[in-house]
This record gives structure tokens, sequence and C-alpha cells, in this order.
């Protein structure tokens, strides 16, 4: 490959790649994102591969290993090109019929089509099925057309002409205001208007001034920048090298958590590619401009996501925050002016300068505009990633596009933000999707994870999952923080385990308002958001662990007990086998029974007891006949 | 240490020679080749690097992708993010901890096994997550455990 030494020849190879590719000859693509891998992917790309040979036709078929596009709940996925055939829940016993079926002879294998659970009518391609028609996938939809171990699948869908645009027809200034007319804000958990921070780092004094890529989505329960990052590398890196210009920047860096080892290796990959073809490094596209970026991986620290303490990592510290008065775009990575967005941030920028703000300004509400990737997960029917507009509503998302709750269950709510979000009760689901909505509902949007709960899950229980998370990820810095989440920690273990007593609710309220006010970073800030809000929506419960000793989604363990049913029971011996605590024993008829002193209320038994005999009852300690 | 290793360790180390702000890179290499970050590691480090070893320290110990104690020849990370948590991780892990007979943390007598939680690999739709070294399994359900902690035994 011979570097390109100018836009022209970058269009020039654009048009070549374009021409040397035959649209119509049948391609099967192969979602290989860390989702799909984890459901068999790989064994599915091999199976094509051995059998194509097999059959003499690994000239005429070309299978493609690509990005994720989001629809994880049904991997492995597999699309057929030219038609668009949409495949879900692929295994490697049904490569043989999807070669001579589908792409010999053009039917259809419709034990592998998405039906409509209440139509019942099959999708045949992407468009049709309800998950991805009701989204508007700007950034997301090309990660199933290209391999992003290839950068010429991505130049060969428009990749890096925006690029191209604003080096040679824009003026950084150009740039930064494009960015700022659109209202671009960041897509990380902040919402800062991403047009003001390149503007205040491109003015402030100072040199060298760095870039950044926030790739360290520690929300749990969020993956839409894993998708980006190793689904659509080049999407990020555009819009980085694009950010770097407008700034004055010549050194970037991405910053990747190492639970995404894939991600990893694919921003590595795509950045090697990048220099080769002259995208990146010196005299980039023969423009005269020099920018190049390294990669760094995390070391699992959460609150090394936070904008400072990342760049305390860059540095080789501890992920610590620092004080935010001294704002990052003055003084960051290694006290020079720094400007760190989000991965999703990123990948929006390539658009809005081949697109136009105007057009970015078109889609969204007054204050939040453009597009959203929310991870749309928990009780839900479709899971995945799921690509809106900002306004769209909660409702529209969880039903029009998650398919509604499984089981029959009751909605209870939705927690959105991660550790920093609260949690939205039922009545509120019709509320627009976007910055300012949720958190006047005393969440936030936060990297935009979307996690459903429904009757099962204890809203007490949540809250105290989230603070025994921060609980450990917290670095300790700050007081507030430190002790104030291991207080709130041990307050909410006493409610669920029955010792609660009046005064907690204040006391927890108090300790909250302390470290809203008082920690140094958004971590012990935000911490208090799961639960206020569950203190503010679900007073209830609260009242019921602390007055009635209960838990009325039956789910804390101190407080339900387990006991089976001998008349149902059916002796399969499932729970016995798999009891932790070797609790159950089989009585002499040969029916399952709880050994009460040995029981540690896992739940194992309840779950795994076979769905058609459900033998075991769940009771509440403390109002027995309230049961499941 | 043996020859070969304090070799190989000397080698790695001395890649990283003048990158700035690398020590984090350093070590996560260092433990994966390894297994753990040593007293003696410790201080191969701070003399060729010319880093105190209580910074090190410090980082070593405040990440959870680094190990001062050696792990197990498996590694075993039951994810406990939230959307794995409410469709039941948490029951996944009171089953691992059983089945290898180690609470989260811990590494089993043999040296084999060494399990830990992880807070989200970023799989939520196809949870509960359990990874064995490399490998990825979703859909976990308490009656997979064991077969797939089997595989590794």
């Amino acid at each position: 490959m011979v570097r390109l030494r100018s836009i022209e020849e970058l269009e020039l190879l654009r048009s070549e790649i374009l021409s040397s590719r035959d649209s119509t000859k049948p391609l099967v693509a192969i979602c290989a994102g860390t989702g799909c891998l984890t459901l068999g992917a790989r064994l599915v790309v091999r199976a094509f591969q051995e059998y194509l040979i097999k059959k003499g036709l690994e000239k005429e078929i070309e299978i493609k290993e690509t990005g994720c596009p989001g629809f994880c709940e049904k991997g492995t996925l597999v699309v057929v090109y030219p038609r668009g055939v949409y495949y879900i829940g692929v295994h490697q016993d049904d490569v043989p019929d999807i070669v001579e079926e589908t792409i010999l002879k053009g039917n259809l294998v419709d034990r592998l089509l998405y039906k409509d659970p209440e139509t019942e009518e099959n999708a045949v391609v992407e468009s049709e099925i309800p998950f991805y028609k009701y989204q508007m996938r700007h950034l997301i939809k090309n990660n199933i057309k290209i391999d992003p171990r290839n950068i010429e699948d991505y130049i060969a869908l428009g990749g890096y002409s925006a690029l191209a645009r604003a080096l040679s027809e824009m003026t950084p200034e150009e740039v930064i205001e494009v960015v700022k007319i659109s209202n671009l804000r960041g897509r990380g958990g902040g919402g800062f208007p991403t047009g003001r921070k390149w503007e205040s780092t491109r003015e402030a004094t100072g040199d060298p001034k760095y870039v950044i890529v926030n790739c360290d989505e520690g929300d749990p329960g969020a993956f839409m920048d894993r998708a980006l990052m190793e689904g659509n590398p080049h999407s990020v890196l555009e819009g980085l090298i694009i950010a770097a210009y407008a700034m004055g920047s010549h050194k970037g860096f991405i910053y990747v958590r190492m639970e995404y080892p894939l991600a990893v290796q694919n921003a590595t990959l795509a950045l090697q590619q990048a220099r080769e073809y002259g995208l990146l490094g010196e005299n980039i596209l023969g423009t005269g401009f020099d920018f190049d970026v390294s990669i760094h991986r995390g070391a699992g620290s959460f609150v090394s996501g936070e904008s400072t303490a990342l760049m305390n990592a860059l540095e080789g510290w501890v992920g610590e925050p620092r004080p935010k008065y001294v704002h990052t775009s003055q003084k960051g990575l290694w006290g020079r002016p720094s400007a760190l967005n989000n991965v999703e941030t990123f990948a929006n920028v390539p658009l809005i300068i081949k697109h136009g703000a105007k057009w970015f300004n078109s889609i969204g509400t007054e204050r939040s505009k453009g597009t959203k990737i929310f991870s749309l997960v928990g009780k839900v029917n479709n899971t995945g990633l799921v690509e809106v507009p900002m306004g769209m509503t909660l409702a529209d998302i969880i039903y029009k596009i998650g398919g509604g709750i499984p089981g029959n269950k009751k909605l209870k709510g939705v927690q959105t933000g991660g550790p920093s979000g609260g949690i939205i009760p039922d009545r509120y689901l019709n509320t627009p999707v976007d910055f300012d909505e949720l958190t006047s509902l005393g969440s936030m949007m936060g990297s935009g994870s979307i996690i459903v709960i429904d009757e099962d899950t204890c809203a007490v229980d949540l809250a105290r999952y989230f603070v025994d998370f921060l609980c450990s990820e917290s670095c300790g810095k700050c007081l507030p923080c430190r002790e104030g989440l291991k207080r709130m920690r041990e307050i909410l273990d006493s409610i669920e385990s029955g010792r609660g007593t009046e005064t907690d609710i204040q006391t927890l309220q108090e300790i909250a308002e302390l470290m809203r006010t008082a920690s140094l970073c958004a971590l012990g800030r935000t911490a208090v958001n799961p639960v206020l809000s569950t203190i503010r929506y679900f007073r209830d419960e609260y009242d019921a662990h602390i007055k009635d000793k209960r838990c009325p989604a039956l789910s804390c363990k101190s407080l339900v007990s387990y006991s089976i049913d001998p008349e149902i029971c059916i002796g399969c011996d499932l729970c016995r086998e798999n009891c932790p605590q070797g609790a159950i024993y089989k009585d002499d008829g040969g029916f399952a029974v709880v050994d009460q002193s040995k029981c540690m209320r896992c739940g194992i038994c309840f779950e795994i007891c076979p769905k058609k005999v459900r033998a075991v009852v769940r009771e509440s300690r403390g109002l027995p006949g309230e049961k499941r | 240490m043996q020859d070969n290793e304090h070799k190989r360790l000397v080698e790695m180390i001395d890649g990283y020679k003048g990158k700035e702000g690398s020590l984090i890179q350093l070590l996560l290499d260092l433990q994966s080749e390894f297994n753990w970050i040593s007293k003696d590691t410790l201080q191969e480090i701070s003399e060729r690097l010319k880093i105190p070893r209580s910074r090190i320290y410090r980082i070593a110990s405040f990440y959870e992708a680094m190990s001062l104690r050696p792990i197990g020849k498996h590694k075993v990370s039951v994810c406990m993010g939230t959307a794995c948590q409410v469709r039941g991780s948490g029951m996944i892990l009171d089953r691992t901890e059983s089945k290898l007979k180690i609470k989260q943390g811990e590494t089993t007598h043999d040296m084999r096994f060494t399990l830990k939680r992880v807070n989200c690999l970023g799989c939520c739709a196809i949870g509960p997550v359990m990874v064995v070294d490399d490998d990825y399994h979703g859909r976990v359900t308490s009656d997979r455990v064991e077969r797939i902690i089997k595989k590794y035994d």
C-alpha cells in the first residue's frame, strides 16, 4: 500500500475500491463483536470457511467478520448480501442450510428469521425487524457492513471524506464554529457542549495540546463505546483527527479499559493502518498537518474514567481525580491544555462535518441534539444497543424497540445513567429521553445505559448494589465520598437484613447532602442519586423493610425463605445438585426438602426448578402468605 | 526468580525506558507475563526506571488488574455489572464460590483457579456472563457453572 499524499489520492483510492468490489456478489457478514463471539461466532465463521472450501465456493462467496450492530440478545447475527437477509441466533450447524438455501437458491431459512411475537410474521431484512425499524442509526448502522480490521471497508463507505474536507476547505476556527452551532453535547455523561470545550482548549496558552478519547466505559450496563471502538474504530479516529486539527493538537491518546481486549486490538490495528495510508502521522494527506495517537490501556478502575483521573492515569499515576476548578482545557495532561471527549462524541464529528450543523440540529429536542446510542438491558425482551433521536420516550424505547417485559412481569422502573443515575418509576415512562428531562427526574443520561427492572427487583437492593459498587471503586482521596459511601452501605445492609430503624432514611439523606456538596469529583457527588431517587419513588419499599421487616419484591435474602411443595415436586434432583450449601435433601418419598438451618437463601433452587414444575416456594418471612 | 525469568523481566522493563507515563502499561504487561507483581519485580522496576518503590506499590495496589499475590492458572471472572446482576449473576457467583470452595478474590490451594468479580465486561445483553481465561460464557445459569469449570480442571 502506497501512502496517500493528497486528498485527490484518497478519492482516487475510494473509487478504485468501489469499482473493484462487485456489490452483486454474495457476501456473508458475520458479527464478530464480543457479544456474538461469546455466543459462538468464531465457530460460525469457521463453519462457513470450511463449508465453502468443501464446496469449492470460496472464490464466489465472500465472508466478512464485522463489527457489532447491537442486537446482542439475538446473536450470532449473520446477514446475507446483496439481499440483506437478516438471520438471528445462528449456530454453526445452520451454515449448510444458509449456503444451500439462501445463497445458492435464494430461499429463506425460516427458523433463523426474526418472528414478531404479536403478528407472528417473519422479518426478512433489518428494516423489517421492530428492534431496528424504530431506531435512527446514524452512528452504528455501518458496523454490520465493515470489517473493523480493514480500513478500506471504512473508506468504501465514505470514511475520511469529512477529514479531507476539514483539512482542505475549513480553517480550525471554522471547524470549531460548526461543532458549536451543532450543539453537540458530550456523550460520556457530563453533557458539556463539545464546541465550547474545543474552543477553550484552542484558545488556552500552552504547548503541546492534547486530545484524548475516553473509552473507559465503566458504567455497568453500558457497552455502546465497546461496540463503536471494536466495530468501527476509524469512525472514532476520524473524529479525533478533526478535533486535533481544530484545536492545534499534534498528539492524541485513546484510553481503552482493559476489560475490552478486542477494542484494544482493533483500535491498535486501526491506528497502524491509518498511518500506513497517510491518514495519521506526519503530513496527513499531504496537507502539512501532523498528528499521531497512542493507545493506553486502563487497569481496572472505574474512577479512572473521570476526566482528570484519566489524565493522571495517562501520566502513569493512580487514577485519582483533581479539583475541577482548574479546567483541563487550561491545565490538563502534564499541565498542558487538554480536551477529553467520549468515544461516541468523537464518532458524531465526521457526520456533523459531512452533513452540517443544521442537519444535526434538526434531530432531537431543544437542548439535546442529535442521536444517542443507549444500551437497553435488564428485564426486556430485545436487549442490545439502540440508537434513537434525543426526545424519544422511554416507553417507546422499551416497548416498540425493546419488545416489552419478558414473562408477563410488571415493569417497576428504569435505571438510567449508571451508578450516577437514579431509578425512574413506570409512571414516568412517557418522559422524552434527553439530558435535562432525566436530570429533572432525579436521574441523568450518563453514558446511556437503560436498565429495565421488574417487580422481582428490590429498589432498596438496587440502591445498595450501586453504593457497594461505588464504595469499592472510590479512590478514597476525599472524606465525604470515602466515608459517606461506607456509612450508606452499612445502613442499607442493615435495612436489607431487617435491622433498619426509623431514623435511617433521614441519616441517608443527610449523608447524601454532604456528599453532594463536598465531594471532590462527580463520583462522590452523584453517588447519592441511586439512594435519593429510590427514597423519592419507592419509599413504600423502604418502609416495608424497616417497619414490617419484609421485602415486597421477595428478593432480599434475609427477609425471604425458600421451601419446596411436596405436592408439586417431581424429585428431579436439580435443586439438590446445585445447592451451594448442600441444604437440600431427599425425604423418604424421594422429594426434595430444604433444611432451613443450612439454607442461605441464595435463590438458586427457585431459579433452577423446571419452569413447568415450579415446586420451590419463595415466601416473605415478615409476612407469611406473601409468596411466589 | 529464575535466571531466564529475570532476563525476561529486565527485557520488558527496558522496553519501556524513556516512555513517559507508561508505568501502568508496563505493570499490565508484567502481570500478564508472570501472573503477579512480586516484591522482586517491584525492586527491579524501581532500580531500572528510577522510580520510588512506594510509588510503584501504590499503583499496583490501586488497580484491579494488578495482583500483588500469585494468581491461579485459570482466572475466573463473574460479571457483577447491573444488567448481569438484575439477571441473577449473584447466584452465579454463589454457585462458583461453592464449586471452587473459595470466596471471590481468593485463589484455590492448588493454585488452579482464582475467582474474581468484575464490573461490567460490556456483554450486558447476554448476561449473566462468566469469563475463564480468554473464554467468554454468556447466558450462564447456575447448573452450567459446574460444566464450565470442569472444562478447565
